[in-house]
């Protein structure tokens, strides 16, 4: 009856009135669905975001994605092979069972059981061999080699409760899904029940309705600073149009990425825009295999003109990266001359190549291309911000210095697809590094391209330099962070003064939402509900 | 009779068949899967595994093969992305976009036929001349600026309905709908209203020119001159005779607004089969693909079926067991 009265105030009173019923509600507008509410379903972005909300890792990755604390309190290497997670007291599960070593084992065996995964999580609990309790409140993890990240790949992992998952009294592990004691697993749909759904995040789930609504509610008995909202509404709305008139209507609070262009109507229409710079770099690749012929490029005899570190330097300095962050990203993204933004772990403060069109005209005239050459440069037209009109931008900066470019923007599902089968001598792409450091994109984007190492898997450029290899594999497994980060640093350089890679700009995040809100933005691109605040 | 619909499934299966063929390369032309769905961060060995589970390794006659043995069983395929039966991933979102298409429908009807017959009886009228004019703007003006416009107007300027999504919904026998809560009609004013528009405005015109041929005819003059009241000739003879055709288009507008409503639903936000279509090519989730637009077919076939076997009820002259279908 209550209800029925208020549904019918709102309606008289108008929308704007009534799109949070209490003063403790918040909706939030994303560009994307999580595809499962079972945190080990799908490694995407959009899932990781909503779900840590509900689940909370051992590890958490903060704003700028530092590693902090989440449900262990510390952690240390017993030696180069084994990690001691201690494990925070007092902390309940949303159905009132106490975390235990119990759930840290159960979740971890868990990840190659889950069947039909996209993407599966067993990247992160590949190397582990062991995971054993050590008294009542800590675990320890016994990996296959030295490993430096296990403390960020576990950042990935939140922990479920096993007691809501069903499992046996003790569960013991065995790698490679060989674990005993799992009981019957639950599958991903099982988890749009509230009932396994269980985590100790500040929220618990409501409902998830796909492709319409996922409701929280608050977690009263939540160890850490108690959630702001009674219910949290997140709504896909995946076009930017209707996502900009959800917020200007007051349909929901708070959207994921307005387009850039329309900031400024949002802004005149009393709302706040926050923005962030984000760990995506948007980068381009060069096509430089020396063994196949380079698809795309004419007018060089059938050579390669990639291959020349004068012709990639000079593609470096023909463009004016200022004008394209000026003029195409509005001011939203920052020039960039490293892969990932300063200061974060194993940037070494390499300085923004400087747009001159002259001497990469010299440079190309001494590479023995006085009159340039012809070339195509992949874009895809929907993944990053203004993707295509930064690609369209570069060309003409290239057609300048007398490299005639051609721009072949595509869908996302397209470019990626033909990228993968190396048809591009030079495409423009991104990479948000994951685990906030900088060994994701030199071992993803530049390392020699290796089926059998795991190696340079999105190199479609093939870049290949022995020498980064060998000092990007010892950085991968040197445990001192101090170390770590100057080697690190030191093969970002040699691949970056090599002209490897191209770096263009960092994206900046922005978020709209209305007055009164308050969110810390986040450099790894999430919106995470539990951190929106009602400023004070 | 029954020969007939006999035949008539018979060549809808074979229209079915010929769909499957047809989408099924067309999916396998777009693109790798797995390079969406993926996570960046993995690794070669990762990817190749994701591949062989997907069953992408193997060539495009053995996918089909296998998708043809599965289709025998009932099994539409698992979708990619989310890893369940792609069928039982649409037929969630089939009550929301029936919801929507049946909304739409009503509307056009319920304002249309009069708006048209109006039109048909007073067609020098400024009444019936601005009716005309606003039904050239209803079909003329592309689906999704009317559903900005809309959204502009009601939701952002005059705060009055909200600018999309479903709204509240009760369980009804296990299916979710919203037609039955205030929030949920609220919801779905707009969305409905933009869908319904083009019809609408096609059902004025149909519904116009029928009236305009049917005046004339003789029997609507002897009724006159057998003093009928003008609204009984208006309810009874001219409205049942005009509703043959008007029948027939919209039986065929229904299917594609079930099928078709992408533009609206992608405007709306709005949970239905269309935007999971838009969401599923965007993300290369071929089973799902194919199972919806087979699933189309076979809700297409059956409409037209219906009308068919309506035409006859609404006209006796039409005998099934003549129709060479």
């Amino acid at each position: 009856m209550m209800k029925k009265s208020a549904l019918l105030a709102c309606l008289l009173a108008g929308a704007t009135m009534c799109s949070s019923a209490g003063a403790a509600d918040l909706a939030i507008g994303l560009k994307s669905e999580a595809t499962s509410m079972d945190p080990q379903f799908h490694q995407l972005s959009t899932n990781t975001q909503v779900l840590l909300n509900i689940f909370e890792p051992l590890t958490k990755q903060d704003p700028f994605q530092k590693v902090t604390p989440g449900l262990a309190t510390k952690w240390e290497s017993v030696n180069d092979t084994t990690w001691r997670f201690t494990l925070r007291g007092g902390v309940k599960f949303q159905n009132g069972s106490a975390l235990s070593p119990r759930d840290v084992i159960y979740t971890y065996c868990r990840v190659p059981l889950v069947v039909n995964s996209p993407s599966s999580f067993t990247i992160y609990t590949a190397a582990i061999l062991d995971v054993t309790a050590d008294g009542k409140n800590a675990v320890l993890i016994k990996t296959d080699g030295a490993n430096p990240l296990l403390p960020t790949d576990l950042s990935n992992l939140p922990i479920l409760s096993a007691d809501a998952a069903g499992a046996d009294a003790t569960v013991t592990y065995k790698p490679g899904g060989k674990c005993e004691g799992m009981g019957k697993v639950p599958q991903s749909v099982d988890f749009n029940s509230p009932a396994v759904a269980v985590g100790t995040g500040p929220y618990k789930l409501d409902r998830f309705v796909r492709g319409s609504e996922m409701v929280l509610t608050r977690y009263d008995g939540y160890w850490g600073t108690k959630p702001d909202w009674d219910k949290v509404t997140m709504r896909p709305i995946t076009s930017d149009g209707p996502r900009i008139a959800a917020l200007l209507s007051g349909d929901v609070d708070m959207i994921e990425s307005p387009p850039i262009q329309d900031l400024k109507r949002v802004k005149d229409a009393g709302f706040k825009v926050i923005d962030a710079l984000s760990n995506r770099i948007i980068y381009l690749a060069l096509f430089q295999d020396s063994k196949a012929t380079a698809p795309n490029i004419n007018g060089t005899n059938g050579k390669n003109p990639l291959l020349d570190k004068r012709v990639r330097e000079a593609i470096s300095l023909a463009i004016n990266r200022e004008a394209i962050v000026a003029r195409i990203m509005g001011g939203y993204a920052k020039v960039a001359g490293e892969l990932l933004p300063p200061p974060m772990f194993g940037t070494n403060g390499r300085a923004v190549d400087k747009y001159d069109p002259k001497k990469a005209k010299e440079l190309l005239t001494a590479a023995g291309y006085p009159d340039g050459f012809e070339i195509t440069l992949g874009t895809p037209n929907d993944r990053y911000i203004n993707d295509s009109q930064v690609a369209q931008a570069v060309a003409q900066m290239l057609v300048r210095i007398g490299i005639k470019t051609k721009v072949d923007a595509q869908t996302a599902s397209q470019f990626f697809s033909r990228r993968n089968k190396l048809e591009f001598p030079m495409y423009l792409a991104g990479w948000g590094a994951s685990s906030g450091e900088m060994s994701s994109p030199l071992k993803s984007l530049v390392a020699t391209y290796d089926k059998k190492t795991g190696m340079g898997p999105t190199n479609a450029g093939r870049y290949s330099n022995p020498e980064m290899d060998k000092l990007l594999t010892a950085a991968m497994s040197t445990i001192d962070d101090a170390k770590r980060e100057v080697m690190l640093g030191k093969a970002e350089k040699m691949v970056l003064d090599d002209y490897g890679i191209i770096p263009l700009h960092y994206e900046q995040t922005v978020w709209a939402m209305k007055k009164g809100l308050s969110y810390a933005a986040r450099v790894d691109q999430y919106t995470i509900a539990s951190d929106v605040h009602a400023a004070k | 009779m029954i020969v007939y619909i006999l035949r008539r499934i018979g060549q809808s299966l074979f229209a079915l068949a010929a769909m499957a063929i047809l989408v099924f390369i067309g999916v396998f032309a777009i693109g790798n899967p797995v390079d969406i769905l993926v996570n960046p961060e993995a690794n070669q060995a990762e990817i190749a595994a994701t591949t062989a589970r997907l069953g992408l390794d193997k060539p495009l006659w053995e996918q089909f093969a296998r998708f043809v043995g599965h289709l025998f069983q009932g099994d539409l395929g698992t979708s990619f992305v989310y890893g369940r039966p792609a069928m039982e991933i649409i037929l969630q979102r089939l009550p929301a976009t029936m919801e929507l298409a049946v909304t739409a429908l009503i509307l056009a009807v319920v304002i249309g036929v009069p708006l048209g017959v109006y039109a048909g009886l007073k067609p020098d009228s400024i009444g019936g001349r601005s009716v005309m004019a606003g039904s050239i703007l209803g079909f003329s003006l592309p689906n999704f600026w009317q559903g900005l416009l809309l959204i502009l107007i009601f939701a952002v300027l005059l705060g009055w309905l909200p600018a999309g999504g479903r709204g509240e919904t009760v369980e009804v026998l296990g299916i979710r709908v919203s037609f039955l809560t205030l929030d949920g009609l609220r919801h779905m004013i707009l969305p409905a209203l933009n869908l319904a528009l083009f019809k609408m405005s096609l059902v004025i015109r149909l519904t116009r020119a029928n009236t305009r041929e049917v005046c004339l005819q003789e029997y609507i003059k002897f009724a006159r001159a057998k003093g009928l009241s003008s609204t009984r000739i208006v309810l009874v003879h001219i409205l049942k005779n005009i509703m043959i055709p008007v029948v027939t288009i919209l039986g065929l507008e229904l299917g594609s607004m079930i099928a078709f409503a992408v533009v609206t639903e992608t405007v709306f936000a709005w949970p239905g089969m269309g935007k999971l279509l838009i969401d599923s090519i965007n993300l290369l989730d071929r089973p799902v693909i194919v199972a919806y637009l087979m699933l189309t077919v076979v809700i297409i076939v059956t409409i037209n079926l219906i009308v068919d076997l309506l035409y006859s009820a609404l006209d006796p002259r039409v005998r099934l067991s003549q129709v060479k279908a």
